[in-house]
């Protein structure tokens, strides 16, 4: 489903290059759910950034169901996001000035959704995380693992195949990881690939394979529970 | 949700940080559309005052004295008629009318009244004074071009039905005064200079030294006066406009051997006025423009700033760039037309509870003020918040997460 073939990413920092990612390759399989682990700086987030279209590689390719998304302009990329990507960030990332529901409502908003069958969906993925009471209240009225879970709501807005979860449990309270984390196996168990940058060992070890990143390169995986292939 | 669900709720969600920019531009084009208002009826009325007066350009013998304006012909002095005919074919802007007179002297049964040849319809178009006679025409603003005697479709098209039209050269039009000392009425005859005319019209009082007069055909008083082809005086009514702008020094260019007087010094202080205004006007035009414009452009690029990880998060969910653009365009279109409707409104309050303090006129709104506020408005809202709209939708969406 998802493949990345021989990544470099550099960056020019104050003049001088700066390797986020070498020459990486993997594959992900679809209804993989891959964690992907390693130092801050080493490069988990680029590689995120890469496989969601928003950061094109230096050198190399990556392919989103065999078609390479960075040979599609930015509006098409981002068309291939709204009906097929769906984003967790580890801050939530929630617009601030609309209510619970109307986060929920901007993936199915940019895909074109009717008004009413917004609303609809909306309010049910908001129910199925446990939030059905609130609805219409704005993230700032909200404890923290109730905005990661309206944020979960939204990721699940345009039913996407493929989740992208920066860090999803960073800000949260051990008890929340653990809710959030079972919701991703949920996510899982229901056919949705997953890949998820996390620190949090308790959190990568609950995905069906690890993969670790050292300096931009991918060093190791850990296959235990699937078909993770490292080139 | 829908794209203005999303525009309203940031701008009322961050109402005191628009504030600045919204005042700024609804006080510019609340300054714009007040002293444009003003300006406006000012220069009505100083239009309606010089119509009252008639002509309010006189072009004089070099020798005329100023004294009387109303009895500026009666000096003794001429100039050719031919001079008409050269104001006539002249390229001048803003000669509404022109009416030449010849006045020579005469005694009717021992009393001492003036015998005043005009070419007709000149002749009483510049006499607003007399409109309420109700069978001449009134001159209507400025613009028209001026109907002379030679000028022979005009008046055969434009007055045809006219009673002046008709004036014959045993026609005569005779004063109030004249009327009342002779006892006289419309069809009477009357005896002047040895010719017998007909009194085909009684003016009405209009309080100046034409009460005294007998009016009658040009040609014919030059004729009986034995004068040739000259007039005392002719008559123009002007533009006011074109006054201000130097109407007089051009005839005088055109005609250097006679004299160009106006009657400018009696709206001196109204026109001084609409110039100031006018002015003011556009002052603050360049003002708004360029304060107002920075004002917004800036309220638009710090806005673009803070909302960098909300734009990132809108690209990560799939937004691309001209939705981006879209977003912040309408923003800037809103607050246009709140600025423009707002300025307008508060405008037209000011201009009508100012205008008779500043302008000692009487002013009330005018609509089409409304479409001028809401154009300058929205187009320097949407010209000013275009580069901020721009950058915002090429905005790198990386920026939306933790680390890089």
């Amino acid at each position: 489903m998802l493949k990345m073939d021989n990544v470099t990413k550099k960056y020019r920092h104050r003049g001088e290059y700066v390797t986020a990612l070498d020459n990486a390759s993997v594959a992900i399989d679809k209804g993989d759910f891959v964690s992907v682990v390693g130092p801050s700086g080493c490069g988990k987030s680029t590689l995120l950034l890469m496989l969601g279209g928003m950061l094109s590689p230096t050198s190399g390719r990556v392919l989103f169901g065999g078609e390479s998304i960075y040979d599609l302009n930015a509006d098409d990329r981002a068309g291939l996001r709204t009906n097929n990507v769906g984003f967790v960030f580890q801050t939530f990332n929630l617009v601030g000035y609309l209510t619970a529901l109307e986060n929920v409502q901007i993936p199915m908003y940019l895909a074109g959704v009717d008004d009413a069958i917004q609303e609809e969906r909306a309010a049910s993925l908001l129910d199925r995380v446990g939030l059905g009471d609130r609805i219409h209240h704005k993230p700032c009225e909200l404890s923290v693992g109730q905005q990661q879970r309206v944020a979960l709501a939204r990721m699940l807005a345009n039913d996407p195949a493929l989740i992208l979860a920066d860090e999803p449990t960073g800000n949260l309270d051990p008890d929340t990881s653990r809710q959030v984390i079972g919701y991703f196996e949920e996510f899982n168990q229901e056919g949705k690939t997953i890949v998820m940058v996390t620190h949090d060992p308790r959190a990568a070890a609950r995905a069906k394979r690890t993969l670790r990143i050292k300096a931009g390169k991918i060093v190791a995986s850990d296959q235990s529970r699937g078909q993770l292939h490292v080139a | 949700m829908r794209l203005r669900t999303l525009v309203l709720r940031e701008i009322f969600e961050r109402k005191s940080q628009l504030a600045t920019s919204f005042l700024a531009i609804l006080l510019g084009i609340t300054v714009i559309v007040s002293i444009k208002n003003i300006t406006v009826y000012s220069e009505k009325a100083v239009a309606r005052e010089m119509d009252s007066l008639g002509a309010n350009i006189l072009v004089l013998p070099k020798s005329a004295t100023l004294q009387n304006y109303y009895a500026a012909d009666l000096q003794g002095d001429t100039i050719p008629e031919e001079y008409v005919g050269q104001l006539a074919m002249s390229s001048l802007q803003g000669l509404d009318n022109l009416s030449p007179k010849l006045s020579v002297p005469v005694d009717i049964q021992g009393r001492s009244f003036t015998l005043t040849g005009i070419l007709p319809k000149s002749e009483f178009q510049a006499k607003a004074a007399w409109a309420g006679a109700g069978i001449f025409s009134r001159p209507e603003g400025c613009g028209a071009m001026p109907t002379l005697p030679f000028a022979k479709a005009d008046k055969k098209t434009l007055v045809r039905q006219r009673v002046i039209d008709d004036l014959a050269s045993d026609e005569a039009l005779v004063g109030a005064d004249v009327v009342s000392a002779l006892s006289l009425k419309e069809g009477d005859r009357l005896t002047l200079l040895g010719q017998e005319f007909k009194v085909t019209a009684v003016l009405p009082q209009t309080g100046t030294v034409d009460d005294s007069r007998v009016f009658a055909h040009l040609h014919r008083v030059q004729e009986l006066a034995g004068k040739g082809p000259v007039v005392n005086a002719i008559e123009i009514v002007g533009c006011c406009q074109e006054i201000a702008k130097g109407l007089v020094q051009k005839l005088n260019s055109l005609l250097p051997e006679a004299k160009v007087v106006t009657v400018t010094q009696i709206a001196e202080s109204q026109i001084k006025m609409n110039h100031m205004m006018s002015r003011l006007s556009l002052i603050f035009l360049v003002i708004i423009l360029f304060v107002g414009g920075a004002g917004i452009a800036n309220y638009m690029y710090s806005n673009v700033f803070e909302r960098r990880r909300e734009i990132g998060t809108l690209m990560a969910l799939g937004a691309n760039s001209r939705l981006i653009l879209r977003i912040f365009l309408l923003k800037a279109l809103l607050l246009g037309l709140a600025g423009g409707v707002g300025g307008y409104l508060l405008g037209s309050l000011l201009a009508v509870a100012m205008g008779p303090q500043l302008a000692g006129v009487p002013v009330l709104p005018m609509p089409l003020l409304a479409i001028w506020a809401v154009l300058i408005s929205v187009g320097l809202a949407l010209a000013a918040s275009f580069f901020p709209a721009w950058r915002a939708a090429r905005l790198d969406p990386c920026a939306t997460f933790q680390e890089i």
